[in-house]
């Protein structure tokens, strides 16, 4: 059984540890977004998921990383959705219809929010203070605005479901740096075998967490 | 026409799922040839389910990596028939496979038989409550076979499967401590039940202390080592969590990849075909028998493949698409109340309920088994009075914990009422995924004359066909269910010494919301039954129109039942089988005479 040997030599090895990324790595460059784009990105990850004494935030996960890379696969071009015309609005509980996909949903809604920012507060979003842009993006997350045709509201719930998925993934999308968004919340991760821990009953888990390239923390 | 005429075979079975695999199965046993259909990719634990690279939980269940591609073809919702449909564009509220396994690739394991009151739902009805019980506009209906018609089936499924779980009687005799409201067995599970999690574990011992009537799930995810009846081996499951979207790395969770097709692929009278999209069913002239089936191939050739027997075992909604686009059986008016095709489509109504413990206490939720856990099903099925309550159905309630990973927690955030982002979020976040436990009442849903299936007359898949169209709504009788199941969840919420508790309910004139997960057990849509004014298929889930097609799936189910269908749809498909290999073949033609 193939499956069973590989899950005993991933357990049963000391596995390399790749320690989070150095000082001296070179930082990313993004191919999705534009540089003001990049520093909006940055100021809202850096809001919806802040450092503080639970863990990491956002940046130092590598979010904005993870969504430019993830703006160059197929989800991104809106290949996973069923994207044929004719697009008519409807009641919310019928779901999405407009005929965007994620990279047109972050180039529209960036644009509209920092637009709007710009009128509202005569300064760049990355340029406002923590309060400022927690009240921001909550106008984003509640309010009616539209961008265009683009409701504010679909462009924060793709933000932030992005961001979610940027901390919690495995770091090979580019997200979840040093293992740090599984250490806060206290998922192994690639371990995959609790057979010794199923009947261990209250016990908080005692082993790291483990990617699947083998990084563990 | 076809560009390609194929040579002719016995029987051709569209989709690769459960119901197809047993049907290519048991008629490769009876001589047939069988050549085996798949519109998605072939898959196998090799190439899918590889050790560490398959459990990726942003490619497995965030962007679907083993599920119907929307892209190609969808259907459009509404919540009644005075709206416009629009197209679920995006995968949420359910989740239909693709490519060779099917949804019995990506499947958790739950296992289960039918309730037999369930079967004989209309009768027992009528006879305990009386006839004036039945809400006006509710398609209540009878399966047309019963428990113990089905008995042997369920038993041999199990046996493919490999189930877990713990018998309460076998024979009529009492061997043990599982479910007390279940039917007698003949014989026992295959494997004794998986463990208990912590938090099934804490719900089993808080139920039996309120006078509830806790077992262990049956679960197709081997508790030991195992090999089936066809010579396949199955590894004991690890608790690793990675199932519900995954091809099992473990060779632990029964799939048609893991349990059936090794069994089948060498077979020189088996064919498989995958990337092989069914366009339609070909009829002849006088519409009653089928001649073959007429898919786009892999390099988009139009390929006719004429065949004996047609057995259409696609996903729920799929075969009645199938048969709307092919022109199987009458169509389904609802306004003049007529036609059976779309008819009584159904889902299921489930609702999640969180129990928060002390920051002592670690509920470690990433650990997981996708068919595991504890239930309880006093309010299931006719286990208790219906009279004083005024509806019709119920719900097994369950801790069914398959392992909840980083994104997953991250997403489910905190208690309701906490920040979806920032600071109290995180915190909220965190304490929720570490000390808390979820259940749920995974109840029935009834059909009703205005909830159906038809096509869409807007929007087409990517083949230019119209697309299928649901008209479903939540309805009072099933809002009053849930509520009154989830109220007696409390009682044990509160025996498990819980520091908060969310009791999730369905809310009064709720409406049916796409945007969310609920789950991907839809059914009904082309039923079985003794009547074919109300039923599509007879109770041998063959055409009452057109006598060599065979409809297999739970687009058979009359109502929406509160098990996992995957135990009755195999049941269905050998008991299906089984009247097709001793009586159909041996003279071909409807096996139900009016």
């Amino acid at each position: 059984m193939q499956g069973l040997a590989g899950a005993a030599a991933l357990t049963s090895t000391t596995l390399p540890v790749n320690a989070a990324r150095s000082a001296s790595e070179p930082a990313y460059s993004p191919t999705f977004f534009t540089p003001a784009e990049w520093a909006f990105l940055h100021a809202a990850c850096d809001r919806l998921i802040p450092e503080d004494a639970v863990g990491p935030g956002a940046i130092a996960l590598g979010v904005p990383e993870f969504i430019d890379r993830q703006m160059a696969t197929p989800y991104a071009f809106g290949k996973l959705w069923y994207m044929q015309a004719p697009f008519v609005q409807g009641p919310a509980n019928l779901g999405y219809q407009l005929p965007y996909a994620p990279r047109d949903i972050y180039r529209k809604g960036i644009a509209g929010a920092a637009a709007f920012v710009q009128a509202k507060y005569g300064k760049a979003f990355q340029d406002l203070d923590a309060a400022t842009r927690d009240e921001v993006l909550t106008g984003l997350e509640k309010g009616d605005a539209l961008f265009g045709d683009l409701p504010a509201k679909v462009f924060f719930a793709q933000l932030l479901g992005n961001t979610m998925e940027g901390a919690f993934a495995d770091p090979s999308h580019g997200g979840n740096k040093g293992l740090g968004g599984w250490t806060t919340i206290g998922f192994p991760g690639a371990r995959a075998d609790f057979m010794d821990w199923v009947d261990q009953y209250g016990k908080q888990y005692p082993l790291g967490t483990v990617s699947i390239s083998g990084e563990t923390a | 026409m076809a560009s390609i005429k194929m040579k002719s075979v016995d029987a051709v079975v569209i989709g690769g799922g459960w119901a197809g695999a047993i049907l290519a199965k048991e008629l490769t046993e009876a001589g047939q040839s069988v050549v085996m259909l798949e519109r998605g990719a072939d898959r196998s634990t090799a190439s899918d389910g590889a050790y560490p690279g398959s459990i990726d939980e942003l490619q497995a269940n965030f962007r679907h990596k083993i599920f119907q591609n929307l892209s190609k073809s969808s259907v459009t919702i509404r919540n009644s028939s005075d709206q416009t449909a629009l197209p679920y564009r995006q995968m949420a509220a359910f989740l239909p496979g693709e490519g060779v396994g099917g949804a019995g690739l990506h499947w958790s394991g739950v296992h289960f038989r039918m309730p037999p009151d369930d079967l004989i739902m209309r009768t027992k009805v009528k006879e305990k409550y009386g006839e004036k019980f039945i809400p006006e506009g509710m398609n209540l209906q009878d399966y047309g076979v019963t428990y113990d018609d089905l008995e042997p089936f369920f038993d041999k499924a199990e046996k493919v499967f490999g189930t877990s779980g713990e018998a309460y009687t076998v024979n009529g005799q009492v061997v043990g401590k599982g479910n007390f409201f279940a039917p007698s067995r003949s014989d026992n599970f295959p494997l004794p039940a998986l463990k208990d999690v912590y938090g099934a574990n804490m719900f089993r011992k808080a139920a039996e202390e309120v006078g509830f009537h806790p077992y262990a799930m049956p679960a197709a995810n081997a508790s030991a080592q195992y090999t089936n009846p066809y010579g396949v081996q199955m590894g004991p499951c690890n608790f690793c969590g990675y199932c519900s979207g995954y091809a099992c790395y473990m060779y632990s969770k029964a799939s048609p990849n893991v349990n059936i097709l090794p069994a089948l692929r060498n077979d020189p009278k088996f064919e498989l075909r995958a990337e092989s999209h069914v366009l339609r069913v070909e009829l002849d002239s006088t519409k009653t028998k089928a001649t073959g089936v007429t898919y786009l191939d892999r390099k988009g050739n139009e390929v006719f493949q004429p065949a004996e027997l047609v057995i259409v075992s696609a996903f729920q909604f799929h075969n009645v698409h199938l048969m709307l686009l092919s022109g199987i059986g009458k169509p389904y008016d609802p306004v003049a109340n007529e036609g059976v095709v779309g008819r009584n489509f159904v889902y299921q109504n489930v609702t999640t309920t969180t129990a928060w413990f002390d920051k002592s206490v670690y509920t470690n939720q990433f650990i997981g088994t996708g068919g595991g856990g504890v239930a309880f099903d006093d309010f299931n099925s006719e286990n208790f009075d219906h009279g004083p309550l005024g509806f019709i159905g119920g719900s097994p309630v369950w801790v069914n914990q398959a392992g909840i990973k980083g994104i997953a927690a991250a997403k489910i955030g905190g208690p309701p009422g906490t920040p979806h982002w920032g600071s109290a979020w995180k915190k909220a976040m965190v304490d929720t995924y570490q000390h808390s436990v979820r259940m749920d009442a995974h109840g029935t849903n009834m059909a009703y004359r205005d909830v159906y299936l038809d096509l869409d007359p807007t929007w087409k898949d990517a083949y230019g066909l119209p697309m299928l169209r649901m008209t479903f709504d939540w309805k009072d009788n099933d809002i009053r269910m849930n509520r009154y199941v989830v109220s007696q969840i409390a009682k044990v919420t509160k025996a498990m010494g819980a520091t908060d508790v969310h009791l999730g309910q369905r809310q009064p004139g709720e409406h049916f919301d796409t945007r969310f997960y609920q789950t991907t057990h839809l059914a009904g849509g082309a039923v079985m039954g003794d009547d074919p004014k109300t039923s599509a298929l007879n109770r041998y889930l063959q055409s009452w129109d057109v006598s060599n097609v065979f409809v297999i799936g739970a687009n058979a189910f009359p109502q929406g039942t509160g098990y996992n269908p995957t135990g009755m749809v195999a049941a269905l498909a050998y008991w299906s089988a089984h009247h097709i290999r001793t009586t159909y073949l041996k003279n071909p033609g409807p096996l139900v005479q009016l």
